[in-house]
């Protein structure tokens, strides 16, 4: 079974390459987000690109990963509608292993996507401060992140009719998450009823550990470095308790 | 002999419809098994039930010898499958899908690669292989999907209409592998809309519609049964088609009917038939458009066995 999961997860992987949206998902679209609101609006927020740049790019990091861990849904309620899957099911592999390659192939590319964030950011000005052991702390809990949160778009693959319904429901689901957050500006800012949202958002959360842990800044919604990190691992566990058995059921149903 | 399938009193519904309103199949082992009707009378969902892709809600069905629900993954060590739809992945090339396949099926790497040249040399793709197989002709995918079904040499080979909207000379070609496959060994059972084909390479036919079987034989029999073969005429001037009507009364089985305006067809009992009326067109003088003799159509098969075309059975 992790044989086939690792077989299945590399044509994840081949197919990103192949596909220039997935590809670009990854690499030019977390650039290009990093240039518009570091050189754009950067000045505008922070007062300066150099001081925006260790403010927002945490919160790119977070955004890009979100949306791409939605993809997963979408891709696998296209190799339902192709019959893809009818040809994995006729085959004497577990019932599981095409689900687990999808999820093993989207932690390549989150990998590639942090990576070229990172990079990025470097070049154009990030400084990392913090010791390595924080930064690796912080890739690993924003993949944790991603892996609990895609249960949620495995469902939502499972239920929806056409791979188009399961983007436009994603979506509708991330935005608020992703920008109801203080991905891009600190939460005091905000009007108070939507810092009420933005604190018990638990993409806040994630945010505020990835900025604590790159940055060495955090306290923005009052919490410690420590605090956050547990608040974020708190929701991967409740998105896994909660999704992970829903996203399994509907799979099993289908499949 | 040993049956290669084997299936009893299948049942299944979905939702309002009734797919299989219990069917049994027999295969007997290297046989091909052809099993003809209309779109929605319930190949698909057989097929999918015989290939454990879907339980059935009441019946048995044994491939190989074993349980196809409850020995779900031995079956699937025996089976290939080639659906109505080409499930090869669009953007991975020839030989990738097939690698996969040939990995998931738990041949090493390179025995995989070896095995995937084989399979695109026989079925003509070498050329093809490192092309993205979304940049393949309908032919191909086709081709491909057989060969990707062929990778774990199984001795049960599942074709859901093969040869559907593929141009004659394709066809040809996949019937060609089909014939390849059996003389190898293999039992085949291919679903087919299309009397002609299931006549060109199965040894039995079961005719279904609605869920059920209306008529189990060998081509030979059913055709018996059907009245043999059709003589098509096509008059040169209308005015000719009564004379035309009464030299086909005289050699055919049933009262001609008109399909077109200018044309008449009737089941003939033997292929003599076909010079009793050249014969006679030429005493008489009579010029022809054309003139063929041709197996019936699925409609024309549907209503010799239930006196109804497909689609008054649709609305009934």
């Amino acid at each position: 079974m992790i044989r086939d999961s690792l077989i299945l997860a590399k044509r994840t992987v081949t197919k990103m390459f192949r596909n220039p949206e997935q590809f670009v998902d990854v690499t030019v679209q977390p650039i290009i987000m990093t240039v518009i609101f570091v050189f754009i609006f950067g000045g505008a927020i922070a007062g300066s690109t150099g001081k925006y740049v260790e403010f927002a790019l945490p919160g790119i990091i977070v955004q890009t990963i979100m949306f791409t861990s939605l993809t997963i849904g979408v891709n696998l309620n296209t190799d339902i509608q192709k019959g893809v899957f009818d040809r994995f099911r006729s085959l004497p592999i577990a019932r599981s292993a095409p689900l687990f390659g999808a999820v093993l192939g989207d932690i390549v590319r989150h990998s590639i996507a942090i990576t070229v964030t990172l990079v990025f950011g470097a070049i154009i000005g990030f400084e990392f401060v913090t010791p390595w052991w924080h930064v690796a702390l912080a890739i690993v809990l924003i993949i944790g992140f991603a892996v609990s949160l895609c249960w949620v778009s495995v469902l939502i693959g499972m239920l929806a009719r056409s791979s188009g319904a399961v983007q436009g429901i994603s979506f509708l689901i991330v935005f608020p998450l992703t920008f109801g957050s203080s991905t891009f500006v600190p939460a005091s800012t905000l009007p108070t009823w939507l810092q009420g949202w933005v604190s018990i958002n638990p993409v806040t959360h994630v945010i505020e550990s990835m900025r604590g842990l790159l940055t060495g800044n955090t306290g923005v919604v009052g919490d410690t470095l420590t605090g956050q990190v547990l608040w974020v691992i708190a929701s991967c566990v409740a998105l896994v308790a909660i999704f992970f058995p829903l996203a399994t059921w509907a799979y099993r149903r289908k499949i | 002999m040993t049956k290669a399938i084997e299936a009893h009193g299948l049942t299944k519904r979905f939702g309002k419809t009734q797919a299989l309103a219990g069917i049994d199949l027999e295969v007997d082992e290297g046989r091909v098994l052809g099993v003809l009707g209309p779109n929605g009378a319930g190949k698909t969902t057989a097929v999918r039930i015989l290939a454990t892709l879907l339980k059935p809600d009441s019946g048995t069905a044994l491939v190989s010898g074993r349980d196809v629900v409850h020995q779900a993954k031995e079956v699937r060590r025996t089976i290939g499958l080639t659906g109505q739809y080409a499930s090869v992945d669009e953007d991975l090339t020839g030989v990738q899908n097939l690698v996969m396949i040939g990995q998931l099926l738990d041949l090493s790497t390179k025995q995989a690669k070896v095995r995937a040249d084989e399979l695109l040399a026989e079925f003509d793709l070498t050329d093809a292989g490192r092309r993205l197989t979304k940049t393949y002709s309908g032919g191909m995918r086709r081709r491909l999907d057989l060969a990707a079904s062929l990778i774990g040499r199984p001795d049960v080979v599942f074709l859901d209409e093969p040869t559907t909207g593929l141009d004659p000379a394709k066809r040809d070609d996949v019937w060609g592998m089909i014939r390849m496959l059996v003389k190898q060994g293999t039992t085949v059972l291919l679903t087919t809309q299309y009397l002609e084909e299931a006549d060109a390479l199965a040894n039995e036919i079961t005719v279904i519609d609605h869920g059920k079987v209306i008529a189990h034989d060998t081509p030979q029999g059913l055709k018996r049964q059907l009245g043999g073969q059709t003589l098509d005429v096509r008059a040169a001037s209308p005015a000719d088609l009564p004379h035309i009507r009464e030299l086909l009364v005289s050699v055919g089985t049933r009262e001609p009917e008109q399909p077109s305006p200018d044309q008449l067809s009737v089941p003939v009992r033997d292929d003599g038939a076909l010079t009793t009326v050249v014969a006679a067109l030429a005493q008489e003088k009579i010029s022809v458009a054309e003139l063929s003799l041709r197996l019936p159509s699925l409609d024309e098969v549907f209503y010799s066995l239930t006196g109804k075309t497909v689609s008054e059975e649709g609305a009934a």
